[in-house]
């Protein structure tokens, strides 16, 4: 950070030869920047020459981590964006444990939970960022539409604010200060091989159905896969639970019960860890049946194999990140984070995590860079007209493709629980490993 | 006099590992013991002296049952790598009479160590797994209707992954204490009339001894603190204590994963020294 001043500073200096483009390029943006915050201080224009020296730093779970990203924010805002992925244990562990590692967090809610506590990030000013507006309601009242129901779980909007901009309270209600800016979210669902299950999936039960016995797989990062468990427990009626994003010790105990008579009775496989695990069990036959991410599904269907991310009739598991600021971040770099947080919000990326299968937080910019066909597909659930493709250019799915589960308000309007963490995180870990163990 | 003079050069002489071994080794340690006793919550490990980390650990049953996991993985990979690699040394030093040949031979041996061990472990998953090739072959050749699910994501394939990926450290001891027997001595066995087997037995065996027990110490330790094959080869269905330091790790529980260690530490240093009452490698050294 002082390096990076320091070298800010020297570039003042020494940088007095500016084309007249990239003058006018820079005062352009200054002026949005000047639009959006409201609020200019110190020197724009020296501002808008230095910015390009910057170099965010930016750690999160692969889903979010885009070079694509990284390439289009130099290309739009002229800074450098430098992205690690790790995964969800090491991002909450590296936010916490080294501070000054990184200056964005990509993190999902669940982490933040744990995480913001510890007063390594900082809140963000809402009033700075310009699409602060275009955020969908998910994360702001924790209610799709005025009459939707909230989730069980870490719902966003709960660890979305904080009191004021030194506190590391959650906000019962939305404030200035906000924790995570969303970038990502989507709807959890079993993933099946139609071509091997011959009969209809419509419940979380079936994954414990003994008709799949040695086929099923459930994935193993403890706070996730207590979460699709409680799922199967309820939908079997073997518990009940009050809230299954924050279980009480008995229903802990009871759920891994029914697991670990599962387990014992062979009805599991594998379990999965990462992504690519989740693709090679699913796609080599050995599962036809387990807990599985979107873009996974997609990665088996790329390959020629039939995977369905099915729907079921107790809901979805849904999880969400967003992207936060590290607490030593200051003036100009803080500045920067500011301009690419809001940019984050203003389409372009939101259209490519849509194009993904994820969903963007702000939908309506996302929108105005889709097409219509891609925009009917992903979003609302119609039959694609003609091929839809990756974000890369790969065919997707072919024309008269549906979307598994349908539109955005079907999708992200069903979710019955958010991933979260719980108070009896300590007991619930002991108890998972006992699951795993037995 | 000259012998302080000798004593304090000597202290200076050893200084620089001692200093060596303090850094990189004893602090480290005491640290982790130190850790241990700390208390922890979600996101923070806090200074304490608590007795939790170690009265839950010991006192779980959870515990119990990865410590004989992991002693069983450790004795049947010990027993097989023992078997193979005391086969493949008798083999290079006995039968391969020429020098050329033994040293050809033995580099044969490591060729599967210029790929890393992770690939040389995944690579088992597509041959073992349920559509794999071994499974299509068996099919084919009509020696079973349905595909052996045992192959992959069990005990067996774990335990095979481990031996496969250990034998190695089995072979080079065991070749390396052969190669210093005496020639002599088996052409005196076979002159007072000893058989074959009799000569393994009462010349051979005894004098591979340290080698046996060196190869013995490396695949122990290596196994016991192993996390990354079981994980693999059991699709993550079996624990083992290096999987469970590694979990502790991954959920911010170091006080948990520090006592988990140090429980680990003394489990093998208790099986080490074992072995060294048994066999006195000094000799060997």
């Amino acid at each position: 950070m002082t390096i990076d001043m320091k070298k800010s500073a020297k570039n003042l200096a020494t940088d007095t030869g500016v084309s007249r483009r990239g003058f006018v390029k820079g005062a352009a943006a200054v002026t949005g920047a000047a639009i959006g915050s409201g609020a200019i201080t110190g020197f724009p224009t020296i501002w808008a020459q230095n910015i390009k020296n910057v170099t965010l730093r930016q750690f999160g779970t692969g889903v979010s981590n885009i070079n694509a990203v990284a390439d289009k924010v130099k290309e739009d805002l002229g800074f450098t964006l430098q992205m690690t992925a790790l995964d969800s244990d090491a991002v909450a562990q590296r936010a916490v444990t080294q501070p000054n590692s990184f200056d964005i967090a990509d993190i999902e809610y669940w982490i933040c939970k744990k995480v913001f506590p510890a007063g390594t990030m900082q809140p963000m000013d809402t009033t700075k960022l310009k699409n602060y507006d275009a955020i969908s309601k998910l994360f702001i009242t924790g209610k799709l539409t005025p009459d939707s129901e909230i989730a069980q779980g870490t719902a966003p909007h709960t660890v979305g604010f904080v009191e004021g901009a030194d506190s590391v309270e959650f906000a019962s209600a939305p404030t200035q200060w906000m924790t995570l800016i969303p970038t990502i979210y989507n709807a959890d669902t079993l993933g099946i091989r139609p071509d091997l299950i011959d009969r209809p999936i419509d419940s979380w039960a079936d994954l414990l159905d003994p008709a799949f016995k040695g086929k099923a797989s459930i994935l193993n990062i403890p706070s996730i896969g207590i979460m699709d468990a409680a799922m199967v427990c309820e939908a079997m009626g073997e518990v009940s639970y009050g809230d299954k994003g924050n279980m009480t010790k008995e229903e802990i105990d009871k759920t891994i019960a029914v697991m670990i008579d599962a387990k014992k009775a062979g009805q599991f496989r594998a379990f999965w860890k990462s992504f690519d695990e989740s693709v090679n069990l699913m796609a080599s036959g050995e599962v036809v049946i387990q807990s599985m991410w979107s873009p996974a599904v997609a990665a088996v269907r790329s390959k020629g194999i039939a995977c369905k991310y099915q729907p079921l009739k107790e809901g979805y598991r849904a999880w969400g990140g967003g992207i936060g600021l590290a607490k030593h971040l200051s003036g100009l770099e803080l500045e920067a984070a500011y301009e690419y947080i809001d940019w984050y919000l203003s389409g372009w990326v939101g259209a490519y995590l849509n194009r993904q299968g994820y969903y963007s937080a702000a939908p309506a910019t996302a929108q105005k860079f889709m097409s219509e066909d891609e925009w009917g597909f992903w979003m609302e659930g119609k039959a694609a007209q003609g091929d839809i493709l990756s974000p890369d250019g790969k065919v997707m799915e072919k024309a008269g493709a549906v979307r598994d589960g349908g539109s955005y308000e079907e999708r992200m309007g069903s979710v019955a629980c958010w991933n979260s963490v719980m108070d009896e995180n300590k007991h619930m870990i002991r108890k998972w490993n006992e699951f795993i163990a037995a | 006099m000259a012998s302080d003079t000798s004593k304090r050069s000597s202290y200076f002489l050893i200084s620089p590992m001692a200093a060596i071994f303090a850094i990189f080794l004893v602090i480290p340690l005491l640290t982790i013991v130190v850790v241990s006793f700390w208390d922890y919550d979600e996101y923070r490990i806090l200074p304490d002296f608590i007795f939790e980390n170690y009265s839950y650990l010991l006192g779980s049953s959870v515990t119990w049952k990865i410590y004989l996991n992991t002693l069983k993985y450790a004795a049947l990979t010990w027993g097989f790598t023992l078997l193979i690699g005391f086969t493949v040394a008798y083999f290079l030093a006995f039968h391969v009479r020429s020098l050329t040949w033994q040293i050809v031979l033995f580099m044969v041996c490591t060729i599967p160590f210029w790929t890393s061990n992770i690939i040389r472990m995944i690579s088992w998953i597509p041959f073992l797994g349920r559509n794999g090739l071994l499974n299509s072959a068996l099919i084919n050749l009509g020696i079973v209707d349905q595909p052996l699910e045992f192959l992959l994501f069990s005990d067996f394939a774990v335990v095979l992954a481990d031996v496969h990926l250990y034998t190695l450290f089995m072979v080079v001891p065991i070749f390396n204490s052969m190669m210093r027997i005496d020639r002599s001595l088996i052409e005196a066995a076979r002159d007072a009339g000893a058989s074959g087997f009799e000569t393994l037995k009462s010349v051979i065996v005894p004098l591979s001894k340290p080698g046996i027990a060196i190869g013995s110490i490396f695949v122990i330790t290596v196994v016991m603190g192993d996390f990354i094959t079981v994980r693999l080869m059991s699709g993550g269905q079996s624990a083992s204590v290096g999987l469970q330091i590694s979990n502790e790790i991954g959920l911010l529980q170091y006080p948990a994963a520090a006592a988990s260690a140090v429980v680990l530490l003394i489990t093998v240093l208790l099986i080490v020294t074992g072995l060294l009452r048994l066999v006195d490698i000094r000799k060997e050294l």
